[in-house]
């Protein structure tokens, strides 16, 4: 048995291919959760619908997508031109780290300048931080994914010196976290539920929709992935693309790092994503490499969270369901885009003799 | 596909009505970091939860969310209190902020935070003179380590880590005034891999028993394979190390859980700060096994005396590290404490 390239890819089947994924997921789902003794339907309604039900879980998705949304639409640009940035998770933290600057060495700084600082800090610090690995695929040609990678393990640690040590809280026992940020150092909020941050990752994934399909910037991009040699031709350079992708990816993920320690945790602590720029990988593929499908694709990752806790409290299903229900997500896109490209051939290639 | 519209309406439905038929006059909840079956902290607290199941039986409705991270913890207590909880239990530090405020958000909602120190109207917090326990296992580990060193493994240096580490030593130097700790740093409650070089490294540096304030039984297991001993922590782990075990400090909630369960029931519950010890049975210790008779006699003498009050940890003059005397040690000073006292061979992490 072997892959054999498609002559010719079918366009439809492109774009079916990831609600045929999800599709997949759901009756791999029921299988599992029918192995376990659940009703699949009943359980298959708490995680993907009921959550859409009520108000306060649509907003809890809403805010849980924009981290998501906001990696994943740089990720997406990166991935489109063979950049692949797999460390969006050290990323968020390193803008996390500079965001939270101001609040613990400013705490008295209460003005929408404060919350301007943090973000611009925020986006700094994960330009800073995704350069790393762009100058040094463009330098020594080292594999970004390995650098990018590893990074993240390097900056969580630095995360976890500074709460422990120079920025802990006087006043919190030992405990490794900040002080908690307040009033100018947090987002506002439009409801009770959604902050500001959510509004501007839509305005931005749209922005680079428009990017991406309209400017020259973008077919540049798009080129450099399809064809370096063409690129090459054309004029591109490769090397400033690499950089724009990790700066462009890398920035993101800061912000969603400083919106994310502006709103939702409030502080800087040891752990401040619970894996997001990894997630957000899931969902640059999910979202077909295009900024705009990953708005959706972000808002369906969102949902196999917090439908994932709602079967753990309402079914007493594990919380691993989540992982379990996101990784098989994945295979089935990847699957599905592979049998786009390629047919299965179970005959052996015909040698054809001199 | 309207046909399966329909079937999911109807199991929808059934939900509904699954939820109607148990109508307990409480709904109580928990919060868990780890996971259930981590033998060690959460899973001491999931032991509660089936107590009070099982006291109250049909009066109380419980549910539980595990491995909850505390980044990610504010929407599953804004998720359980718009559940219909009544009583939510966040079972670890890291929720503390997150639970004040959900609780701001829902005041008819009691939430109890276990180790935490900021309370509200709404909010409670629990901890357990777990140092009582560490006193015993100080004097069991200055008998039988022939090293006379004791190898110990920590999470964070926060005042209930630093307290056990002081009251251990208080108990060892009873018994043995030249005794020697030598402690690591872990930086993790659960990280089974973790713990497990920490505690290769400390019996390879002469220590002959192990101690660890972190959540899994892998030190313990390493003692056993190393022909070393040790003590469980959290929950008896006797059977991960049936000959390194020597005894066990047990966490048990289950009294403190159904009284508070009981006291929404009866609508007496009060925001308070609990912390109950061995008088009260929220810390035991195990069988005491692996040791000769006469050390297993003073050990259960030693836990006796604290039940009963007559010995106090930090009972007396307790002399520091710097060489400062202090002359009575108070509740206050125990929860917030951040010195070593004489005899420990490290610097706290500053």
């Amino acid at each position: 048995m072997r892959l054999e390239k498609r002559p010719e890819r079918s366009n439809a089947m492109a774009i079916a291919s990831p609600f045929i994924a999800f599709a997949l997921t759901i009756v791999t789902a029921a299988i599992i959760f029918t192995l376990r003794g659940n009703n699949p339907f009943a359980a298959l309604y708490v995680y993907f619908i009921e959550p859409l039900t009520a108000l306060w879980s649509i907003e809890q998705t809403l805010v849980k997508a924009s981290p998501l949304i906001l990696i994943g639409a740089g990720l997406s640009v990166a991935y489109r031109a063979n950049v692949w940035n797999i460390g969006a998770e050290g990323q968020l933290t390193a803008g996390a780290i500079l965001a939270g600057s101001v609040p613990v060495l400013f705490p008295q700084w209460q003005s929408p300048l404060a919350l301007l600082a943090m973000i611009i800090l925020g986006v700094i610090g994960g330009m800073l931080w995704a350069s790393i690995p762009a100058i040094l695929r463009n330098r020594f040609n080292a594999n970004e994914i390995l650098t990018s990678l590893m990074l993240v393990y390097v900056v969580q640690l630095l995360l976890d010196y500074l709460v422990r040590g120079p920025w802990r809280d006087p006043q919190g026992f030992n405990f490794p976290k900040t002080v908690s940020f307040s009033g100018w150092q947090t987002l506002p909020y439009l409801t009770s539920g959604i902050h500001a941050g959510v509004v501007i990752t839509v305005l931005i994934a749209l922005a680079l929709g428009l990017v991406m399909s309209r400017t020259l910037k973008g077919f540049e991009i798009a080129v450099t992935g399809q064809s370096p040699r063409a690129a090459r031709f054309a004029g591109f350079s490769e090397k400033s693309t690499v950089m724009f992708c990790f700066l462009l990816a890398g920035g993101l993920a800061g912000l969603a790092g400083a919106f994310e320690i502006s709103s939702v945790v409030g502080q800087l602590q040891p752990q401040i994503s619970p894996g997001y720029g990894f997630a957000a990988i899931i969902v640059a593929f999910l979202g077909r490499l295009n900024p705009i499908g990953v708005i959706f694709a972000g808002l369906l990752l969102a949902l196999s969270y917090i439908g994932g806790e709602a079967v753990q409290t309402a079914l007493q299903i594990p919380d691993k369901i989540t992982r379990v229900i996101q990784g098989i997500l994945l295979f089935y896109i990847l699957a599905c885009d592979t049998l786009i490209n390629y047919r299965i051939v179970t005959s052996s290639p015909v040698l054809q003799k001199a | 596909m309207k046909k399966f519209l329909m079937t999911v309406a109807a199991a929808a439905m059934m939900l509904g009505a699954a939820g109607a038929a148990n109508a307990a006059d409480v709904k109580a909840c928990w919060v868990y970091v780890g996971p259930i079956g981590d033998y060690g902290w959460s899973y001491q607290h999931h032991q509660g939860l089936e107590a009070v199941k099982k006291e109250l039986g049909d009066k109380v409705e419980t549910a539980y969310a595990e491995n909850v991270t505390e980044a990610d913890s504010e929407k599953t207590f804004e998720r359980f209190a718009r559940e219909g909880c009544n009583i939510i239990f966040a079972t670890s530090f890291g929720y503390m902020d997150p639970v004040l405020k959900v609780a701001a958000k829902f005041p008819d909602v009691k939430f109890e935070h276990a180790t935490g120190y900021k309370t509200a109207d709404n909010v409670t917090t629990y901890n357990a003179k777990f140092h009582e326990g560490r006193y015993v296992i100080g004097q069991i580990a200055a008998k039988m380590s022939k090293t006379g060193v004791a190898g110990y493994i920590v999470s964070f240096p926060i005042p209930e880590v630093v307290a056990g580490i002081n009251s251990f030593m208080l108990g060892a130097q009873s018994v043995n005034p030249d005794f020697k700790v030598k402690i690591v740093w872990v930086n993790t409650w659960f990280d089974p891999a973790k713990e497990a070089d920490a505690a290769k490294v400390l019996l390879s540096q002469g220590a002959d028993i192990t101690v660890q304030h972190t959540d899994s039984a892998a030190p313990l297991q390493q003692a056993e394979a190393a022909g070393a001993l040790g003590f469980g922590q959290a929950s008896d782990q006797i059977k991960f190390a049936p000959k390194a075990q020597l005894t066990a400090i047990v966490d048990n909630w289950a009294p403190y859980y159904v009284r508070r369960v009981n006291d929404v029931l009866n609508g007496t519950w009060k925001s308070q700060q609990s912390w109950d010890g061995m008088a009260e049975g929220t810390v035991s210790m195990a069988a005491y096994t692996n040791m000769p008779e006469d050390v297993a006699k003073m050990a259960a003498e030693t836990a006796e005396a604290i039940k009963t009050g007559k010995l106090t940890p930090f009972g007396g003059k307790i002399t520091k590290q710097d060489g400062s005397v202090v002359d009575a040690v108070d509740d206050g000073m125990i929860l917030g404490m951040n010195w070593y006292v004489k005899g420990i061979d490290d610097q706290l992490p500053q």
